[in-house]
């Protein structure tokens, strides 16, 4: 097993001002989400009703899906079907080469993400802006989004002023942020009114209608939509729900999980192409078929990506997104990543205290941190564990089923602790490096109870 | 009511006290205590590093040791709820479902089942309080920031009958300390970043001592404590609440 989340975070816990900044910032979040959720006395209400209807959707999918496609089509929306990550670039190349575009503009989709459209484009000449300001920020620096609401939590504004100093050419050392977002407005206004061509993501696919809603903050999925000829719009299948009306439940459940805010402020509802307009829709499976015939893990398929788990984990908040070298990353993407490639993300699973904060805020109720604990069990049945906790597991696992054998282990680790306490302390010793071995008393609990206790006559 | 002490196996070799403080508060409070004498581990070291299936020799003991009590009490929240969780016996199987259902951790054994009112303690110190998760929200010992429950805590209402002590609450009452077994040697640098901000936020309170349902999360503390020369100390719920200073 590769212990990248470790070594990720470790480097990034190196700088502790910085941590503690990221920390209290995710924190504020988390908290801003606790006054909107309290500030609702059918919240838990809210939460059953969100979970069962996304169980439901699950149990009924393929329906859902079919129904969605036919009215969708009636509107007069494309609807196209991709296996894959590579199925689904390869669609929107064909899209783009069909109407010899050149300038594209995208809106956050963390699905474009997993399926690394933008690299893909790259590869073949075609520039994709990224229009949320958090990932047009993560853009310019070539790095992923650490986040899947809040892309640039990881940078502060003096990063970000010294990022626009090279790309946009703003005042060097100016880390005025009204300052910083004038020059974004400006350069993506641009690239607004250049455009041909707008992807976005999906939040919620209607079966009832065939309509979508795409959720923003900056109204920047609207911007792309309005300007372009032709809008597509990438929706991982889980995305569907079957009724209009069920959009009551979810709008009111995302912003409130995601930020604290009674909604987010724009809620685009899509439903058919403009005159001289056309509307794409690409469904991707990419492993979720998979992730939905294991038993103990389809339930993550409920995820409407608010990213309350990332900013209550105490784990996350303290590593950074980007530790988790994912698209989705936080306590969702640890147990949706296993699913994609075992092997690369079998640190996952373990990159969490199992504290169950995760489950208590998703908004749809999965149990996160329940699944964190059967993903470790089929990854270490799976083989991907170290050699050496291994080893250590089997002998622990021999020791604490021979009550005479764990006995004298204990006694003989205090007493080495005791007489030659360099042997545990020292550089080999993880838990020594930062903290104390605890003191070692001369007996055990045992040892005591059987001079001062009063033994078990059945014993 | 015959009840059965369990000490888990770290409390067992490297805090007898809190085993000592857990024994003597029961009998003090009118228990029929048995020590099962074979006892070693809950199972979860294993079975939280994702190596359950080699539990089995470990659970077996288990079962041997706990069955046929009324009651079996633990001063840690984390192993009660490993074992409420996932003990099973293939041999056993009732026994073990009998033992899932019997086990309680301490503070909730003491305000549920024995519905204790008052105690004969006295602790004249400022004392912190530190919530272990499996306690909080794995057995529900008290309220959850996140969830909208009204606001409870078992193991403060116990500590309140305490004579004389100072009770504070961290900023973030209930944060992870980042003990988290394994975690805290796999993702070391992580764990310690966590614990050693829950201690900010006790030393904020200028307390004397850091307590809890669960020695793990203390040891982790104590370990960084001691290694920063704090002089704020750690103790166990279970020690304040048979103190009679």
């Amino acid at each position: 097993m590769t212990a990248k989340h470790a070594a990720l975070a470790e480097k990034f816990i190196a700088d502790e001002p910085r941590i503690n900044w990221h920390d209290e910032t995710l924190w504020f979040v988390r908290e801003k989400r606790d006054k909107a959720a309290h500030g609702l006395p059918e919240w838990e209400q809210l939460r059953e009703w969100g979970s069962q209807i996304k169980n439901h959707t699950l149990s009924n999918l393929s329906n859902y899906l079919k129904e969605f496609e036919e009215k969708a089509k009636a509107n007069g929306i494309f609807v196209h079907w991709a296996q894959d990550g590579a199925e689904h670039n390869k669609i929107i190349h064909q899209i783009i080469q069909k109407h010899k575009i050149q300038k594209i503009v995208k809106s956050k989709s963390m699905l474009t993400e997993e399926c690394h459209l933008n690299e893909y484009l790259q590869q073949h000449n075609i520039e994709v802006v990224d229009t949320d300001l958090g990932e047009r920020i993560v853009q310019f620096r070539k790095e992923p989004p650490s986040h899947i609401v809040l892309p640039a939590i990881h940078l502060k504004k003096e990063d970000v002023s010294e990022t626009f100093h090279q790309h946009l050419g703003t005042e060097k050392g100016n880390n005025d942020p009204q300052y910083l977002t004038e020059a974004a407005r400006q350069h993506l206004r641009n690239k607004f009114v250049e455009s041909d061509l707008a992807i976005t993501g999906v939040n919620f696919a209607v079966a009832e209608t065939g309509g979508f809603v795409v959720c923003t903050n900056e109204g920047n999925a609207d911007m792309g939509a309005h300007t372009a000829a032709v809008h597509i719009a990438c929706m991982g299948f889980e995305k569907i729900i079957p009724r209009a009306e069920h959009l009551g439940v979810f709008l009111r459940l995302l912003a409130r999980s995601a930020t604290g805010q009674p909604i987010t402020t724009y809620s685009s509802h899509f439903q058919k192409p403009r005159q001289g307009q056309e509307i794409h829709i690409v469904i991707v499976d990419n492993g979720r078929s998979k992730q939905l015939g294991r038993e103990d893990f389809r339930n993550s398929l409920k995820c409407i990506r608010c990213a309350a788990c990332f900013n209550t984990c105490p784990v996350y908040r303290r590593s950074g997104g980007h530790s988790y070298h994912t698209a989705v990353a936080g306590p969702i993407g640890s147990i949706l990543n296993p699913n994609l490639d075992m092997k690369a993300n079998a640190d996952l699973p373990f990159a969490s205290t199992l504290c169950g904060s995760c489950s208590n805020v998703c908004p749809v109720k999965i149990n996160i941190h329940e699944q964190l604990w059967k993903w470790r069990q089929v990854i270490i049945a799976e083989g991907y564990a170290d050699a050496s906790k291994k080893i250590a597991m089997t002998a622990m696992a021999f020791l604490f089923s021979k009550p005479k054998v764990y006995r004298l282990a204990g006694k003989m680790g205090r007493t080495i602790m005791q007489v030659f306490p360099f042997l545990t302390n020292n550089k080999w010793n993880v838990w020594y490096k930062q903290r104390e071995m605890p003191e070692p008393p001369k007996e055990s609990f045992r040892d005591w109870y059987l001079k001062n206790g009063k033994i078990n006559k059945n014993e | 009511m015959k009840v059965a002490l369990f000490v888990p196996c770290y409390i067992d070799q490297f805090y007898p006290n809190v085993g000592i403080a857990t024994l003597q508060l029961l009998e003090k409070l009118g228990c029929d205590v048995a020590f099962p004498l074979e006892q070693s581990c809950c199972g979860q070291p294993m079975a939280n590093s994702g190596f359950a299936s080699l539990s089995t020799g470990c659970d077996a003991n288990f079962v041997k040791n706990f069955a046929g009590f009324d009651y079996i009490v633990a001063p840690s929240g984390s192993c009660v709820l490993h074992i409420k969780e996932h003990l099973h016996d293939a041999e056993n199987p009732e026994k073990a479902s009998e033992i899932r259902k019997n086990i309680y951790e301490l503070t909730e054994f003491l305000t549920d089942i024995l519905k204790v009112k008052s105690l004969n303690a006295r602790f004249p110190f400022k004392v912190g309080m530190h919530n272990s998760c499996h306690g909080q929200r794995g057995l529900h010992l008290s309220s959850m920031t996140e969830t909208m429950s009204p606001d409870f805590s078992k193991p403060e209402q116990l500590l309140n009958m305490v004579k004389d002590i100072q009770l504070s609450k961290p900023k973030r009452n209930d944060e992870c300390c980042g003990f988290g077994g394994t975690f805290c040697v796999f993702e070391e640098a992580v764990s310690v970043k966590m614990g050693k901000d829950r201690i900010a936020e006790h030393e904020a309170n200028e307390v004397d001592f850091i307590t809890g349902g669960d020695t793990s999360c203390l040891m982790h503390l104590e370990g960084i404590l001691k290694r920063q020369g704090s002089k704020t100390k750690i103790i166990h719920i279970a020690e304040i609440l048979n103190s009679i200073l």
